[in-house]
């Protein structure tokens, strides 16, 4: 529906249930008389009495016109609205009439606050955004039976990653799209395996059944953008055996303005933001690309983060992963997708000294996926508050502690060569090598996160890196 | 209260179906593609096929994916229809 035109002339938008209204009452009928004015009345279409008052009961031209206090003067030429004034000042409304007189004969106060229109009653304005804007919406519409469960529904279709859905109904996603300035036709990715092209509104679709609020839409879209492309290879992490998902490590002075929590159980259970902007993800790959469990989807194992696992770091001096591997500022609202598995946590109690904790994580981080395995698959590795105390207390930032674990991940090829401890599993014989790092340059990224008690750090081990398999992908946040 | 549509998550495409071609009686003077997904050892699978298909008469070409984590490539898809008749794909794990 195209927004309802304006007359030429004087408009005024009223209510009968508002006392500044009732206050210019008059002051309309003496309008209506010297001027050309149309009244449009959002509650009676028999107020003001006396009046031929135009009907806005259905709020369609108070909400295509964003009338947002009652009464409001508008001022129409014949190339549209020209200018307006809320609530009652005499002085304005003489100023937009050109009647220096106006009211000069009314025992009326001078000027009087408006009330709130009906348009932007919180208890309406879903409705009417349904009733409004909802045709600008391409998703099909399903129409349930009066007796049909809508929760049972979702899961009979396949909706559903196995927990129930928010439904997402028109108001919800037309709410939802509220936090993006993006448009819903706006395409965002092209989404695997089906390689189908995601819409605003599709996303928005998504985060709404996962539980999101409209302020989580913008960190979901821009993780869609992060993960659907041939760097990230979104495909592939699907189609693998192994069991791993993407992971959203989202940085910035967002992630507190969202509610996201990089503190106690920082990727742990509780957090809404992180569980829905990481389910949102999951549920668009799912139902939009049509990536499914025993379909494209051939996860050996698979892990309870493929449901979600999204989280966001602390900030202060040691930086965030996001800033560390692109050239975004610390302050900017950003995420980097990782393929990963479930995190693993490092005990350490004891290592108070900078060596002694490195060579203690570097063992631990040696054993990741399988220890004669090397270069193949890269890491982020998530210091705890505690442990990075240890480091930081010493002096050491961020490079030099992913040196200092490097230099001390060079494992002997004999060691880790086929064949060797008896294990058939490791690096092919005949390389001529030393040793070989577990790593790959950059392969081993860190973040910071988790609670103020606790000397422990978690190892999320990554799936095949480069060209071959997946790349971290670093964006920042549109909104 | 009428009860709000939901609007539909999904692709909202119905897919296309196609008949398979009729398997090959013969795979006499017919070219047979052997598509490698580069995983490890699937060479070593191919490598036998292949001596069988040539003990049958086939012709056998050899293809390659770059990587197994990724489709193949739109113009080797295309390379393989127009230069055989019969194409045998080698998965792994």
């Amino acid at each position: 529906m195209g927004a309802p035109r304006l007359p030429v002339g004087l408009v005024a938008v009223v209510k009968h249930d508002c006392a500044t209204c009732q206050t210019v009452a008059p002051v309309l009928l003496e309008l209506a008389r010297r001027t050309d004015l149309t009244v449009y009345c959002q509650d009676d279409p028999e107020f003001p009495a006396g009046l031929e008052v135009t009907d806005d009961t259905d709020l369609a031209v108070s909400w295509h016109h964003s009338i947002e206090t009652v009464p409001t003067l508008i001022a129409v030429g014949s190339d549209g609205e020209r200018e307006r004034t809320v609530g009652w000042s005499i002085e304005q409304w003489r100023r937009i009439t050109g009647l220096d007189d106006l009211a000069g004969d009314l025992d009326i106060p001078s000027q009087r606050p408006g009330c709130g229109s009906l348009s932007v009653d919180p208890d309406l304005i879903d409705e009417l955004r349904v009733r409004h804007s909802g045709s600008t919406l391409r998703a099909r519409r399903l129409d349930l039976a009066e007796m049909e469960d809508e929760f049972e529904y979702m899961h009979r279709v396949g909706w559903s990653d196995g927990l129930p859905l928010v439904p997402p109904t028109e108001s919800r996603v037309l709410a939802m799209l509220e936090g993006t300035t993006r448009s819903p036709e706006e395409l965002v990715a092209v989404v695997p395996p089906d390689l189908v092209d995601a819409t605003v509104e599709k996303v928005a679709i998504s985060a709404v059944m996962a539980g999101c609020r409209p302020e989580h839409l913008p960190w979901v879209l821009t993780a869609v953008e992060a993960a659907c492309n041939d760097e990230f290879n979104m495909h592939g992490l699907l189609a693998t055996t192994m069991p791993v998902g993407p992971v959203i490590i989202c940085s910035g002075p967002g992630t507190r303005d969202i509610g996201m929590d990089p503190g106690v159980n920082a990727l742990g259970q509780g957090n809404r933001a992180s569980l829905s902007i990481g389910r949102a993800l999951q549920l668009l790959v799912r139902n939009l690309g049509g990536g499914r469990p025993g379909g494209v989807d051939r996860a050996t194992h698979g892990n309870p983060g493929k449901i979600s696992f999204c989280f966001a770091e602390h900030s202060g001096p040691f930086g965030s992963l996001s800033s560390s591997r692109s050239d975004l500022d610390e302050s900017v609202d950003a995420v980097t997708v990782f393929a990963g598995e479930g995190p693993r946590c490092i005990v350490d109690q004891l290592s108070r000294e900078p060596e002694s904790l490195a060579t203690s994580l570097a063992e631990n981080l040696r054993m990741m996926h399988h220890h004669k395995l090397a270069m193949a698959f890269d890491a982020v590795l998530v210091l705890g508050p505690e442990h990075l105390r240890v480091f930081t207390d010493a002096g050491w930032d961020r490079s030099r502690i992913t040196e200092e674990l490097m230099s001390r991940l060079q494992l002997p090829y004999d060691d880790i060569v086929r064949g060797a401890s008896g294990i058939a599993e490791g690096i092919p014989a005949g390389l001529g090598l030393d040793t070989l790092p577990k790593f790959q340059p950059g392969g081993l990224m860190l973040a910071h996160a988790g609670g103020g008690a606790g000397l422990f750090s978690m190892l999320i081990a990554g799936w095949v890196n480069g060209d071959t398999g997946s790349k971290p992908v670093t964006r920042a946040v549109q909104y | 209260m009428t009860r709000e549509s939901l609007l539909d998550p999904t692709a909202e495409s119905t897919p296309s179906e196609r008949v398979q071609l009729a398997r090959p009686v013969s795979l006499d003077g017919l070219t047979v593609a052997l598509l490698d997904i580069s995983k490890p050892r699937g060479d070593v699978f191919l490598d036998r096929l292949s001596e069988h298909l040539e003990r049958r008469g086939a012709a056998v070409r050899r293809y390659r994916k770059p990587t197994f984590s990724k489709p193949a490539p739109v113009d080797l898809r295309h390379e393989i229809a127009d230069q055989c008749h019969v194409v045998i794909e080698a998965l792994a794990d």
